[in-house]
Order: C-alpha cells, then structure tokens, then sequence
C-alpha cells in the first residue's frame, strides 16, 4: 500500500497535471478549430470547402501517432524544432479539429432546408439565417459527437509519451521500468483514465440536459 | 364591392428553367387589395415553384416583381430582406424552427429582422397566437405540437411581419384530414379580414367559397382564370371543372370534410 502512496501517486499526479496540460488546449482550441473548418466546409466559398475537405481527409487519414512521429522527428529536417510538448498539442489539435468538423458537418447538413427557406422568406439574411436558425440546431446535433470526440482524445493524449512528451502514461511507463511493478502502477493509471473520462462523460451529459429540446437527440421524449 | 385599386404585388413574365426543364413559362399575376387567388392543378404543374419565385426564394430566369408598383430588385439584399419581410409564405410542410417554442418561432424574426426588442417581440408574438388560438400552446415545442397547430404558428410567424400579401403553398395537404378545418378556419378569417393573399389548394369548396379568382395551372402556364363561378359552373366544360369532379371522384371521402 505504502509503494501506492508513496511511489505511484506522487508520480501519476505529475504526470496527470502533464496530460490536463495536453487535454485542455487541445480539446477547446481544437473543438473551435472543427467548428470553423465544419462551417467553411458546408456554406464557405468553394475553394474554402475544398481546402477543409483535403484537411480533414488528411488528418482523419493518417494515424495520430505517425502525425506525431511527422511533427517531432520529420520536421527538423525542413529546419523547424518542436518541443516534445508543442507538438503534442499541436498533433492533436490538428486531429480532433478533422474529426470534430465531421461532426459538425454533418449536424449542419441535418438542418432541413425548409426552414432555411422559411427564414429567408422572413427576411432573415444568409448570415441571420446561419446565426440563428442553423448553428443553434447543429449546435445541439454535434454535441454528442463533439463530446465523444473529447473522450477520445483523453485517451489518445496518452499517445504524447511516443514523442517524449511524459503525461500520465510516460510516468507510469517510467516507474515501471524502475520499480518492476507494471500491475499496480498500470492499474493505477487506467484509473487515473476512467476518472478523467467519467468527469468528461459528467459534463457532457450535464450540457446536453441543459440545452435539450424535445424533437431534438439526447432530449428526454 | 368593385374595387380597381393598384396591384398589390404584381409579376410579369415569369419563366424558369430548372436542370434544363421549363418549369415555368411566361406566368403573370396580380392581386389587388383584399384578393384572394386560388392556384389549381395537376401534381408537377409548377404551383410551388411559382410561389416561391412570387419571393425570390427560386429567383426566376426572366420576369418582373413589383410590389405596390415598386419593381424588387432581388440582387440587393437590404431591399429583397425589406421585400420578404412584407410577403409573408406559409409552406406545406411548416418548417417551423425546431429549437424554439411556438412563441420564440414567431418573435424570433420580430427581433433580429424586425429588430423589436426582446419584451416586445415576445408581447406581439402572444397577440398573434392568440390570434390564430394558440396562445396555451406558447411554450410549446414543433415537436410537442399537431400538424394542424404547426400550421397555425407558421401562419402566426408570418402575420407578426405585417405582410401586405400572403402566399400559401398547400397549407392544408400535409394535414390529417380532421385537422384541414381548423387550418382553414385561420385562413378564412384572414381573408374576411381584408388580407390579399395567392394560394395554391386542392381544397375545391374553400376555393369556390371564398376565391375572388381561380387560376388553373399545367406544365408551367396558366391555362385558364376566372371566377369560381365562371369557371366551375356545371356545364362549363372548362378544364378548371373537370379537374375538379376528378379530384372529387378520386377522394370521395375526403371531399365531406
Ligand atoms: N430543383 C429542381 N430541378 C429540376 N426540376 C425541378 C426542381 N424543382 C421542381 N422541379 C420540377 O418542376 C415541376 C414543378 O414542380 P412544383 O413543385 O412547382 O409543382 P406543383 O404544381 O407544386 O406540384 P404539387 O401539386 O405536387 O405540389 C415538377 O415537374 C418538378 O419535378
Ligand atoms: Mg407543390
């Protein structure tokens, strides 16, 4: 018990406050990034749509770890140095930016086109109609998507360790090495996991209650 | 009553070529304060397509609009949103706002178009619930409502805008027929109240009641217009009143309510 407390805690906690590091900007920087592309890939110009098409094939295309590998060890041959932790953020805002702009995207086709018509017929301009009629419905489409999206990338920040970027599974991996000890040391880790993504799964729920509509996926009927 | 005041929307002229199909040919209307005209016809005749030009929402290929003598030009958004605002539309399909309730549905366009501030909005939106006798079902979602009390919020949304014309595609053909009644009971009222509206129908009884001009439509021209009375009288052998006894052979049933 004491190797618990004393070793495994002290270690994972350290490397907890790496992985909330990881998480946060990623999450929120890359959420608002998959909005903009979604966006631009349903009503931008067509040259915008295209260019968010070939963003989001690329980066949905490619495993995260080899874009990881790409940033980190490839770049500097083109003379541009990452640290560890910049391009870990930068992997994954990249990534859940393409993924999270599919959910959105398709919460914005959802909207009927119907109601795009009877906005306009109320004199509702092109962006009036976007503004208040059609983001405030994908908004709600996309949120369990979107959410998901967000517990994923809880998981697969744990990929930062690959690139020297030691969050939560980089310390546990350490104090294995040193300790010998993978059962309790991995196990305390996945648990580290479960309580991130159960407080994750938390908030969601709580925002999908507090914007629920009846008609609308997640509302109670 | 015989009133020969101006127009209050006038279109001259309209055509429209859709995926290189001519959907409409040369069509011209005009309706003058208080009318009511009724749009007749086969299935593909191209009544939606030619209420939705009436607005721009389908901008034709050639054709003049004016409203109260003012030609719309449609490439200005300031002035086709100014001329949108006074044509209000009713669709077949409702295409209420699923994310708002019945009274937000209709302030919604009173506030970011109209531009009244919340309180007010929400205070015009109740008087038109009210108005079409839905003011208990205010806080009510599209999804928590009928067919026949959708329509009836999608009417109140339209009126809230003060339109000088009405245009109504079908407002009661995606209805059960038990709620058809309470739809046109709306519309009826409107219409005694002195509002000009163009309506696309099949409901025959309502048309000959209260149309001050029928026009019967067929691959994209109208083919003939007149009163109710000329042009349903028996024995006209119009195509108008043969298209009806067939409508009303083929739903016999549905012809009671
Ligand atoms: N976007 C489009 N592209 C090509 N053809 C179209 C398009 N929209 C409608 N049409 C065609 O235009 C014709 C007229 O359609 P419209 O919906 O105006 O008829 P309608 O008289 O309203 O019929 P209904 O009674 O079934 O509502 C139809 O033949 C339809 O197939
Ligand atoms: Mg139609």
């Amino acid at each position: 018990m004491s190797f618990i407390v004393d070793r495994v805690i002290p270690a994972l906690n350290d490397g907890l406050i790496m992985s909330l590091a990881l998480i946060v900007p990623s999450s929120t920087i890359g959420f608002v990034l998959g909005v903009c592309t979604g966006v631009a890939r349903v009503f931008g110009p067509r040259w915008l749509r295209s260019l968010g098409n070939a963003f989001t094939t690329l980066f949905r295309g490619v495993p995260l770890v080899v874009q990881l590998m790409i940033l980190y060890f490839g770049l500097p041959n083109l003379g541009i140095y990452l640290e560890p932790y910049a391009a870990s953020v930068i992997g994954f805002i990249l990534c859940t930016g393409a993924y999270q702009s599919e959910y959105v995207r398709g919460a914005l086709l959802s909207i009927k086109q119907g109601q795009i018509k009877a906005a306009s017929a109320l004199g509702f301009t092109r962006l009036q109609t976007i503004l208040w009629i059609v983001a405030p419905q994908a908004a709600r489409r996309a949120l369990p998507g979107c959410g998901n999206e967000i517990i994923y990338l809880i998981k697969y920040s744990s990929l930062a360790y690959v690139i020297s970027c030691i969050e939560l599974t980089g310390e546990a991996k350490i104090l294995v090495s040193r300790t010998f000890r993978p059962t309790e040391v991995y196990l305390a880790a996945g648990v580290y996991y479960l309580v991130m993504v159960s407080a994750a799964t938390w908030i969601l729920h709580k925002l999908e209650e507090r914007f629920a509509v009846p008609g609308f996926c997640g509302a109670k009927k | 009553m015989t009133v020969s005041l101006s127009p209050v929307l006038s279109a001259r002229h309209i055509s429209v070529n859709l995926g290189g199909k001519q959907i409409l040919d040369d069509v011209s209307i005009d309706v003058s304060p208080g009318e009511l005209k009724v749009l007749i016809g086969p299935s593909g005749a191209g009544k939606s397509t030619f209420l939705q030009c009436l607005n721009f929402l389908i901008p034709p290929d050639t054709g003049i609009i004016s409203l109260e003598s003012h030609e719309i030009d449609a490439k200005n958004p300031r002035a086709l949103s100014l001329y949108r605002r006074q044509v209000g539309m009713i669709f077949q399909d409702f295409n209420l706002f699923d994310h708002l309730t019945a009274v937000d549905n209709v302030a919604i366009a009173l506030r970011k178009v109209a531009g009244l501030s919340r309180d007010e909005a929400r205070r015009r939106a109740m008087a038109e619930l009210d108005r079409v006798g839905l003011s208990q079902k205010s806080g009510l979602y599209p999804a928590e409502l009928s067919g026949g009390q959708k329509q009836r919020v999608a009417i109140a949304r339209a009126l809230a805008m003060d339109p000088k014309v009405m245009l109504l595609d079908e407002p009661t053909s995606a209805l059960d027929p038990e709620l058809v009644g309470e739809v046109l009971a709306v519309i009826r009222d409107l219409a005694a109240g002195g509002m000009t509206m163009i309506m696309a129908t099949h409901q025959m009884d309502f048309a000959q009641a209260l149309a001050t001009e029928i026009l019967f439509m067929e691959q994209g021209r109208i083919i003939e217009q007149g009163s109710p009375a000329e042009l349903l009288a028996p024995g006209s052998g119009t195509r108008t009143g043969d298209f009806c006894r067939r409508l009303l052979d083929a739903a016999p049933a549905a012809a009671k309510d």
